[in-house]
Order: structure tokens, then sequence, then C-alpha cells
């Protein structure tokens, strides 16, 4: 997928002058918060288990390269071929090789933000294969031609009118009423129903990879990816070396807050465990299973000051409750991932320079971090982003300079306070009849949306210190 | 035996208290003196450092955050009107802070409270300073830093109800942000302009007549936005209301 991240503050102006779209958001945004803390009051120990869900991906980051090592080698004994790849074109190279060594046409994919990195889909076309999105939100932005705007939720953006009209323009079905959610889900599944049992391939992601049994996890509620999975001859799966885990128990704790985390689901419909290719007298699955695992940058985030956040188990939950997520909606962000998390993994993955708006937009709510399920300081590395790019001078001269100016003078009591009493007072004389400025020659960002009250008279210093003195 | 001496409280007097709205100041003087605390204000403070912290300067954050630090470590307690000021002493400066000035910055966060948790919760003040016979109808803004760092949410509630008999009126996603964020609010604009919108909706929606709440930064934001979008409702720091201080004109409203 193509880096936009540049454009944050143009597509967020966009995404908030249309006002149907916004209504939609504000929407989701006091719904998903709702259904979370419901489950979570439900389950009832949050707290504990994502400290211990933190000390697993932890301890399983801290020791990438044994269980690495663990997990290949049991994945291969169970019969899989897996693959390293440094860099998004090797993956796509890789998955493209093994397509074309079994003469492949059509693939049928399941939902995985890694090939969204990797942009594997277009590289596929490229190569003369047909793609096909069955995960249903995948499939409708993949029939608009759009990008996911919600790392779990792709088309979440997409009302149930847009979605009717897609259809009823993309499938020739003849006339039809397509009027009700149930009729879209149908229609959508008797069509994919196609797709998988045509494909050759079968690609899906990964939510664990279980270093003690070379397992690897997964969980949707449409079930489209066992069928992905099962269906084609062949299988590959598409995954980052993050994803390790240590132990099946490992993996389970962690699906107790995922879905509860994203959907307020005590567990998604299907969750599923790969092996491995069709055993000796079994009768089905498929005949050669592939594992991918892609670095893109992700051991370069372990040795940084980040990585902490590795230990991201992709929930969306982050993007579910931070308001300026909810204003702009995902398509701001410019890129795969958005929210707190994605303005924290595009800048380390892509650029902090292109992506200089991302850990800006942030107000230091701390509502992200009050909610991940890995318990990521999301707050601080979003702030130790910023301090990145202030070191390299990528925060605009004007800030920077005013930025000093109050530093300076905050270590300099009678100099500031000599001047913002001078300023106090000026602005009060100003303003006291009004009460507030609609214009600001200083503060124009803030009153381009809001009026600036004007300060009482004198500034508290200056009134104590008379007072004390009349006292005294 | 005798009484124990009362507490000594510095009043870490927020530089938004300070430049634009001193009545706050006074009005937690006079809740603390209320409270049987002796008072104090160290002169020489000036801000602590959040702009230029949160915006990514730590380097030039580091000697504001040891300057308040050396005038305030002295104090038997130090007590803030603001949520984020006090957070960003108790949470931050230990962060920032390295060696010596570490320690010497987690001595300070351990007595360093906000001011309607240090009321509620250590001084246990029972009686308001004065009584205003007519107090309005309020709902109640939890400003993220006290609310999600310093755990302050019924604190303020509960001096209000029994000390002060206001009715409160909670709020629809009162614990979302209002988009002020500090520099966010002058750097993306148009989005800060959505969230204090949605804010404004939804105080409006409970019918109070009243948005109060601990911290200047959030409620200078609100009433602006009030103010420009014309909308009727009264914007004042919960310091001044339990402090009975309601004759000052509010946040943003003329003389």
């Amino acid at each position: 997928m193509e880096l936009q991240s540049q454009h944050f503050r143009e597509k967020a102006a966009d995404a908030l002058a249309d006002s149907a779209a916004v209504a939609q958001r504000d929407k989701i945004a006091q719904f998903t918060p709702i259904i979370r803390d419901a489950a979570m009051q439900e389950f009832g120990s949050f707290e504990a288990l994502r400290k211990h869900i933190k000390r697993i991906r932890q301890h399983s980051l801290d020791n990438l390269d044994y269980y690495l090592a663990r997990f290949e080698l049991e994945a291969t004994n169970n019969g899989n071929q897996v693959h390293y790849a440094d860099t998004p074109d090797e993956m796509n190279s890789i998955v493209l090789d093994i397509c074309q060594q079994h003469g492949a046409h059509r693939v049928a994919k399941g939902k995985s933000m890694v090939t969204e990195e990797t942009a594997l889909n277009d590289y596929l076309q490229r190569g003369g294969l047909e793609v096909v999105e069955t995960d249903l939100g995948e499939y409708i932005i993949q029939q608009a031609g759009e990008t996911p705007s919600h790392i779990v939720a792709p088309a979440l953006h997409k009302s149930k009118q847009e979605i009717r009209e897609l259809f009823l323009e993309k499938h020739a079905l003849g006339e039809r009423a397509l009027e009700t959610t149930e009729d879209l889900v149908d229609e959508a599944r008797s069509v994919l129903r196609e797709t998988f049992l045509k494909a050759d391939v079968g690609i899906i992601g990964s939510n664990a990879l279980i270093a003690e049994n070379g397992y690897s996890m997964l969980v949707t509620n449409e079930g489209n990816g066992d069928l992905c999975a099962n269906l084609p001859s062949v299988l590959i799966i598409c995954t980052t070396l993050d994803r390790i885990l240590p132990r099946g128990e490992d993996a389970t704790a962690m699906q107790r807050l995922l879905a509860r985390s994203t959907t307020g689901q005590a567990q998604t419909s299907y969750t599923s465990f790969y092996s491995g290719p069709r055993r000796e007298g079994e009768l089905d699955g498929p005949l050669e299973t592939h594992i991918v695992l892609l670095d893109n940058q992700r051991t370069d985030i372990l040795a940084s000051d980040y990585k902490e956040m590795l230990q991201c188990i992709r929930c969306g939950t982050c993007l579910n409750h931070c308001p300026v997520f909810a204003a702009t909606g995902g398509h701001s962000y410019g890129w795969v991932y958005s929210g707190p998390m994605g303005s924290i993994l595009t800048p380390l993955l892509t650029s902090l320079e292109t992506s200089e708006a991302l850990p800006n937009a942030c107000t230091s709510c701390g509502r992200c971090g009050e909610v991940c399920p890995a318990d990521i300081p999301l707050p601080d590395l979003l702030r130790d982003l910023r301090h990145e790019q202030y070191q390299q001078k990528m925060t605009a001269p004007r800030w920077r300079v005013g930025l000093k100016l109050h530093a300076w003078l905050a270590v300099r009591p009678s100099l500031y306070q000599f001047l913002t009493a001078m300023l106090t007072t000026v602005l009060h004389r100003l303003g006291r009849k009004k009460g507030s400025f609609s214009q600001l020659p200083f503060a124009a960002g803030w009153t381009s949306v809001r009026d600036f009250p004007a300060p009482q008279s004198g500034t508290f210093m200056q009134q104590y210190k008379a007072r004390t003195k009349a006292d005294e | 035996m005798s009484d124990p001496s009362p507490p000594s409280v510095s009043l870490f007097v927020t530089c938004l208290a300070d430049l634009i709205r001193p009545s706050v100041a006074f009005a937690s003087i006079r809740l603390l003196e209320q409270a049987g605390c002796i008072v104090d204000v160290p002169v020489q403070q000036t801000c602590c450092g959040q702009p230029g912290y949160n915006s990514g300067d730590y380097e030039s954050t580091v000697p504001i955050a040891k300057k308040t630090i050396a005038l305030f470590e002295h104090a038997q307690f130090v007590v803030a009107p603001s949520g984020s000021c006090a957070g960003m002493l108790t949470e931050h400066y230990p962060k920032l802070l390295e060696g010596e000035w570490q320690e010497r910055a987690i001595a300070l966060a351990e007595k360093t409270y906000e001011l309607t948790s240090f009321l509620a919760d250590v001084v246990k003040l029972d009686k308001a300073p004065a009584i205003l016979t007519q107090m309005p109808t309020v709902t109640y803004h939890d400003s993220c830093a006290g609310l999600r760092e310093l755990g302050i949410k019924e604190q303020p509630r509960k001096l209000l109800r029994e000390l002060c008999e206001v009715d409160i009126k909670e709020m629809q996603q009162a614990d979302v942000c209002c988009g002020f964020g500090g520099t966010f609010c002058a750097k993306m604009p148009d989005i800060s302009g959505k969230m204090v919108d949605d804010k404004l909706r939804d105080a409006v929606a409970t019918g109070a007549g009243m948005i109060t709440g601990g911290d200047l930064g959030c409620l200078l934001n609100i009433a602006g936005r009030a103010r420009r979008e014309g909308i009727d409702i009264e914007v004042r720091h919960v310091a001044e209301l339990l402090s009975g201080d309601l004759y000052s004109p509010a946040i943003g409203e003329g003389e």
C-alpha cells in the first residue's frame, strides 16, 4: 500500500467535511467502547490477564531467536515449509514463486494486514494471478478499490447503502432487492463459495505462532480463513516473526482478551490451529503448506526504544477508543495501520519524516494505553516519537522557537513574571468587556476554531505578592 | 495529648491559573485553609513544563523540572488545582529525569496531589468556606490526565454533592477527551474543534447550566468554543464552585 501519511491533515479535513461519514463514525465510536467495557466487566480480571499477556509477549520477544528456531523445527517436522523474508518485496516474491510452481491461477485470501503492508495483492495480480479477498470486509473494499479503514473491521467506513450499490454494480445477478444486511451477507457468501472451490492457492494470516508445536492460530468470525486454508491444495500463511508465542496456552490466554477487546465477544466464532499439510489417511486439508515470516523492520524495532510496540496483538481496541481516530477515520492516516498503534507503527515501518503528522495526532488523553490488552504504553511511545522528531528538527520552526522561548523564560522567574504580567494586563484591558477574543495574532491555531478567554485582572503572582506585602 | 500540627501545603499555582484565572488559585487557598492547612505559595514558580515535554522537547523540560523540584521538595504537601500539572509532577518528572534527580522527583511525586483528591482523600474537607444559596445544576468534565493518570473521578463529585449540595448531571462519554491536548489544539485545530463540539453537545444534552472541571486547559478550550458557537453554558473551575466564588465572570464571559 502506497504511503500517504504526509497528507494526514488534508485527509482529516476532508473526512470531517463529510457529515454522513462523521455521523457514522460518531455512532461507532460510542458503541465500540461500550461493548468492550461490558465484556471486560463480565470477564472480571482484565488487569491481571493483561499483565500476564505483557509478560508473555515480552518474554517471547526477548527470546525471539530461541522460539523462532523452535517454531521452525516443529513446523518443519509437521510438514510445513518455513520461509523468512526480510523485506515486503521478498515476501511477495516468495509467495508468487510458490503460486507459479503450482501453475496456480486463482488465489483465495483471508484477512491479513501483513499482506496489506507488503501490497501482496497488486504483486500477485501483476504476476498474472486472480486474487479474491474472502473476509467480508476485505471483499467489500476490494470490490470498491479501496483500502482498509480499520485493522480489524476493514470496511467500517462503508454504509449498508454503499455496500448495496456496490454489490448491485459488481455482481451480475440481475434484478434483486438486496435490502437487508442478511441479503448482502448471503449474496457475498454465495459469490465467495465459488471462489473457495475454484482457488488453487489459499493465503491467510496468523494471530499467533506457537513455538512448542509449530501451530499457527487464526481467529475469524466468518470461517473464511478455514475455507482458504483447507479447500485449495496449497496453503500459504503470511505473517511476521513477532507473532511468536512459546506455548499453546499462551495463545489461548491472548485470545481471551483479543475478541473481548475488539468486538466484546468472549470468543470469536472460529479459532483455528493449523498444524500443516494433510497427513496420510486424512480426507481433507491442503497438500502443501508454507509459512512465510516477514521481518520488515521488526528486529530493528526489537533493538530500539520502541520495543514494547511489538507486544501489539492487533486487536484494534486503541483505534476504537481514540478520539482522534473517531474524528478522522482510518483512511486519514494514509497507510495500513491507523489510530494510536498506526501512529507508532507507520513511522517505525516507513519514515518518521513522511508520517510526521501521525505522532502529533494525539491529545495524550491516555485512553488507548488504558484499554490496550498488551499493556503497551502507547501515549509514552507517541511522545517519544515526537521527541525524536524534535531532535531531528522535523517539528515546525515556529513551534520550536516558541517552545524554546517558553522553556527559557520558565527558568527565569523574575523575567517570566514581569513579561506575563505585562501581557495579561494588555489582554485583560482589551478583552474584559467582551470576555474573550475571536482573533489573536500569536494564537491563530487556537482562535481558528474557538475564542480565547480574556485573562482576569493581573496575574496571580502579581496579586499574591501585592497582598502579602499589604499584610506585612 | 496536643493536636497534631496542621498540614502544611505548598500551592503549585499552575501557569494557566496564574496568567488567565487567578481566582482559581485564590479559591484553592481558601479551600485548603478551610481544611485546616497552612498554605504557602513559593513565588519563584512558573510552569511545570508540559508544553515542551508533550511536544517532544525533553531536553528543555529537564531544567524546568529540576527547578520545580528544588523549589517544592521541602514542602510537606504540594497541591495543584490541575490534574495534568499534578500528573506532570508525579508521573512524568520521574520518567524524564535520571539518577539523583529521579530520586528527588519520586520523593516529590509522593507528596504531590491534585486539589480535589487532596481535599477529599487526604485532609477530608467536610465544610465549604461559603455556601451559595443558588447553586446551579452542573455537569462535570473529567480531564484526561486527572482521570487516567491520577484516578480522579469521584472526589470532585463527592465534594460538590456533600459540601455544596450541587446537583450533578452526568454527560454521555464523560471519559472522552475534550480536544484540548495542550499544543494539539493549536496544531490540529479542525480535529480539536470536532472533539470539543462533541463535548459541548453532550454537556448541553444534560440540561445543566454549567460545565465544571478540575483543569483550566480543558475549561478554556470548552468555554472558548462555546463562546465561538454562541452556546449559552457557563464554564467554571471546580475550585471556584467549591469555595463559593460565583461572582467573577465565568470563563470567557465579559464583565
